[in-house]
């Protein structure tokens, strides 16, 4: 059994519970056990001084992908965990499309034991929509529901099939679990490299105009509405999808919607010079769309923060940029380009804890603890950071092993010092006290 | 730095016509000369020299020009900006007398690059050569058949030739440059 | 002389020619275009002799790296090369050894440790020039790199032209044709807005994105017309591209028909532009389609004298560029 830690003299940040205040909090046999302001209760117990720092729920990333199994080249649920713990996230939820991808029972087990002897964050399973991720049947959701995945997708691909959407979003409502798609009218893509306009006109790319996005965020809001089911969007990067994602809302349709840290915070400009690793699907957009996506979740249409932590090896990306795979490694990149945004008061700091511990853990549900906030009696998962910090991106220094970032050499502001899940430390910076 | 004239507008004209009278003298049939200014200051040294021998020999001898840029043995030399200026012969060089004109003869690698240049063009029957200066520090066996000055110098040295069509006065100087040592 | 006189030495200026590599004309000021304008000038003037050689890139090595097959521009480098007494070779690779796995990067190593100073790349995907100057010392020339760039050819059509209309600035130009997949339209796009000329881009909707008209910071400004008689009112340069056959087949065209009767350089839409207006075209010709045989071989095409002046011009950028290698 672990000693018990006390987390000191922290502006304590806890979404969940309107707290933002300077104070303490006693972690005991992986519980939150006591928080306040004082002397806390006596005992023998380890310190980790956080003044100055800022003490919040362990982070929760809905959407990563660790490539286990199949592309442990890529990553592996081990090394995967490592990154997310650098990142600050005590949660993270794979995507399924693995090799073999996660629509079996068999499939989840495996998830789920490997974890445990190797992750050292929580990993929860998503599993397919789809049988072999085919688009063509439905996947044995009832099974793999029981077996504990947290929603079904076919990331990388979209439901392209609308019956198949339709009765995806429909038998779902069973398990009361999320359909997350990824938005894409890949017949309209095809081929596509990266945004289009003047600067894919320019580079002589063939773009993925925000059309493709919002046709497809249209037809399954639609089929939400229809059936009643719950629509979980995934990466959503368009002005146009905000809108209509705002106007289901108004409706009353169900639906969560994602936006990850790329999108939020790098514009198409990045993929000037052919960088390859500025390649991710969807693709980095304008700066009109940014500014969309912000307002969408200051104005809560887009409910949380996912990574869509995408990591290639670099053999992978050294290549013709149409020859790249999309994707970009962000788990360990994540807070401090966010805090970006806290730092040109573009969002407030409160809302963007929120977006990446209370606010997930809604759409999680209590199914696998209490977990995004830190009452007393949660789970001990904690991220300790400092906003101010300054520190440039080393993709050496990654734990991932995808290196596959724009932002190496990129200086930051703000950076996890300490990481703690179920009461252990998963992570600790140099920088820690 | 001390600057010293070793040729006047006064001295150029007469080595010039000097000159002029040489190659009247020591070519018999003078109707199969030309002359070929190497750029940029042979050139209207080799206009001047036609002019002489017209005025001296009744004869109006073609001038061309030459840059031997794309012959030089060290592109180094194109230093800041490789301009490539004109090359052109009028006539066919083939069985002519060519007498090659050039403002300083030095280490002798820019005439080795002008007489590649002669012979690609064609077969002369023979390549003679003018200079206004020879300053010595020959690197290859190459000579001059007519010199306006024999003028010894040291490396240390820079001898610069000014001609009034492309730098608006008639004047030779010689002035020192600073060693690696000094300074 | 003292340290004092030292100092007050004038510092050289700025070289004109700042490219190592030549990737595209996006970024080539008008002085370095009039360097290769004046150097091409001299190159001509080496081709007219009967010995058409000169040593000055003795002892350079120049290899061309084509991953799409194109006799004639490689030619036109392999002569260019040999004419400057380089060393010339050729790596065939295919396109199917872009997918086959045989890495761009590995193979332009390799070209290096052979000695090459000179890499000529063409490439049927957009950057892959640009990706490859990070991993070589060699200088790359982007012989075609998707439908991104073409800098050679631009370089060379702007030389026709001035050659005939001694200044590009204040002509009209219009390029007709698949303007979306083509680098020859944008990098003469670069080349004639930069020396001054005003570029009307004309096609079928589909192939001509729209953005390409409008007011932004990545692409100089062009007027875009779809009719093409109102596209050749008044002009004085006309450029027909090439129609890939494919385009019907991908859906973008209804047929090549259609685009014939829309958008074929016919003699009587010829006489809309100026009558000394000049007709250009990068080849090969597809005649009967998207220009009238009778243009090709009329008095206003120059198309013969592209491929002519492509030689010396390319010589010309060889020379530079190796000029500028040493410094």
């Amino acid at each position: 059994m672990n000693k018990p830690l006390l987390i000191k003299d922290g502006r304590i940040i806890d979404p969940s519970q309107k707290t933002d205040e300077v104070g303490s909090l006693l972690v005991t046999e992986g519980k939150i056990s006591w928080r306040g302001k004082g002397e806390p209760p006596k005992g023998d117990y380890d310190i980790l001084d956080a003044g100055g720092l800022i003490v919040c729920p362990g982070l929760i990333d809905l959407h990563t992908h660790l490539r286990d199994p199949g592309y442990e080249e890529k990553e592996t649920i081990a090394s995967g965990s490592r990154a997310a713990a650098r990142g600050g996230f005590t949660t993270i939820c794979c995507m399924p499309n693995t090799n073999p991808p996660l629509d079996s029972q068999t499939a989840i087990e495996y998830i789920k034991s490997t974890a445990a002897a190797k992750a050292v964050v929580r990993v929860l399973p998503i599993g397919c929509i789809s049988k072999g991720r085919n688009g063509k049947e439905l996947a044995e959701m009832g099974e793999l529901a029981a077996a504990g995945v947290i929603a079904f997708s076919d990331d990388g691909e979209p439901a392209l099939n609308s019956y198949i959407m339709r009765q995806a979003l429909d038998y779902s409502r069973a398990f009361e679990l999320p359909i997350t798609d990824h938005c894409e009218d890949t017949i309209l893509t095809e081929g596509g490299q990266m945004n289009e306009g003047v600067l894919s006109a320019k580079l002589g790319l063939r773009g993925i105009p925000n059309a493709a996005e919002d046709i497809i965020v249209a037809r399954d809001l639609a089929l939400a509405e229809l059936t009643g089911g719950w629509l979980h969007i995934a990466h959503t990067t368009t002005e146009g999808a905000v809108e209509l994602i705002r106007r289901a809302k108004e409706k009353g349709i169900n639906v969560t919607a994602e936006v990850t840290p790329h999108h939020l915070t790098l514009t198409e400009e990045r993929v000037i010079g052919y960088d390859t690793n500025a390649k991710v699907n969807p693709p980095l957009r304008t700066e009109r769309d940014i500014k969309a996506l912000i307002q969408g979740l200051n104005d809560n249409i887009i409910d949380i923060i996912a990574t869509d932590h995408a990591p290639h090896t670099e053999g992978d990306k050294l290549c013709e940029f149409a020859l790249a795979p999309f994707g970009i490694s962000g788990l360990e990149t994540a807070l401090g380009s966010l805090m970006r945004l806290v730092h040109n008061q573009k969002l407030s700091l409160p809302t963007l804890i929120a977006k990446l511990t209370s606010e997930p853990s809604k759409i999680l549900g209590n199914r696998h603890g209490q977990l995004g906030t830190l009452a007393i009696g949660a789970e001990a998962d904690v991220t300790i950071f400092d906003p101010d910090l300054e520190w440039v991106v080393d993709t050496k220094d990654f734990a991932s092993k995808g290196k596959n970032t724009p932002l190496d050499g990129e200086k930051l502001k703000g950076k996890v010092i300490a990481t703690i899940y179920q009461g252990k430390t998963a992570y600790k910076d140099a920088a820690a006290k | 730095m001390p600057k010293k004239i070793i040729m006047t507008q006064e001295d150029i004209k007469r080595t010039q016509a000097r000159i002029a009278h040489e190659i009247i003298e020591r070519n018999k049939v003078v109707e199969n000369l030309i002359l070929v200014g190497i750029h940029t200051r042979g050139v209207p040294l080799a206009h001047r020299l036609a002019a002489n021998i017209e005025e001296f020999a009744g004869v109006k001898i073609p001038v061309g020009t030459l840059d031997i840029s794309l012959y030089r043995d060290d592109l180094s030399s194109l230093e800041l900006q490789p301009t490539v200026k004109n090359t052109d012969i009028p006539v066919s060089v083939d069985g002519k007398s060519i007498i090659l004109v050039d403002d300083v003869l030095y280490t002798g690698r820019s005439i080795r690059a002008a007489m590649d240049a002669l012979t690609d063009m064609g077969r002369p029957h023979l390549i003679q050569l003018a200079v206004l200066i020879d300053r010595g520090h020959r690197e290859i066996p190459i000579r001059a058949d007519y010199v306006g000055k024999n003028m010894p110098s040291s490396r240390h040295e820079d001898i610069q030739v000014k001609l009034q069509e492309s730098d608006g006065v008639d004047e030779v100087a010689i002035t020192s440059t600073p060693t690696a040592e000094e300074g | 002389m003292t340290t004092e006189q030292i100092k007050t030495v004038a510092p050289k200026p700025a070289p004109v020619w700042q490219h190592r590599h030549i990737l595209d004309v996006d970024d080539f000021s008008r002085e370095e275009i009039e360097l290769v304008f004046n150097t091409t000038q001299a190159m001509k003037e080496v081709l007219s002799r009967p010995i058409k050689r000169v040593p000055a890139l003795r002892g350079k090595t120049l290899i061309t790296l084509f991953y799409e097959a194109s006799t004639r521009t490689r030619l036109s480098f392999e002569l260019a090369a040999k004419n400057l007494g380089a060393d010339a070779a050729n790596l065939s690779a295919t396109a199917s050894s872009v997918t086959k796995g045989e890495s761009l990067i590995d193979t332009v190593s390799t070209l290096e440790a052979l000695g090459a100073d000179i890499v000529v790349m063409r490439h049927p995907h957009s950057g892959a020039p640009d990706i490859a100057t990070h991993y070589v010392k060699a200088s790359i020339i982007n012989a075609g790199d998707g439908w991104h760039a073409h800098p050679t050819q631009a370089l060379l059509d702007l030389y026709t032209i001035q050659e005939h209309k001694s200044t590009l600035k204040g002509l009209k130009a219009v390029i007709i044709g698949d303007i979306l997949h083509s680098r020859v339209a944008r990098s003469n796009i670069w080349g004639l807005t930069t020396m001054g000329a005003d570029v009307t881009l004309c096609g079928p909707p589909t192939l001509l994105p729209d953005e390409m008209g409008k007011q932004n910071h990545h692409l100089p400004p062009t007027n875009i017309e779809h009719n093409i008689e109102r596209a050749l009112d008044g002009a004085d340069v006309v450029m027909t591209l090439r129609l890939q056959l494919e385009r019907q087949q991908s859906g973008l065209l209804p047929s090549i028909r259609e685009y014939v009767q829309l958008y074929q350089l016919t003699e009587a839409r010829l006489k809309l532009a100026k009558p000394d207006a000049l007709v250009l075209h990068p080849g090969p010709v597809n005649e009967e389609i998207e220009i009238a045989p009778a243009i090709v071989h009329g008095p206003q095409s120059v198309i013969n004298e592209q491929v002519a002046n492509g030689v010396a011009v390319r010589m010309a950028l060889l020379y530079i560029l190796a000029g500028s290698q040493k410094q």
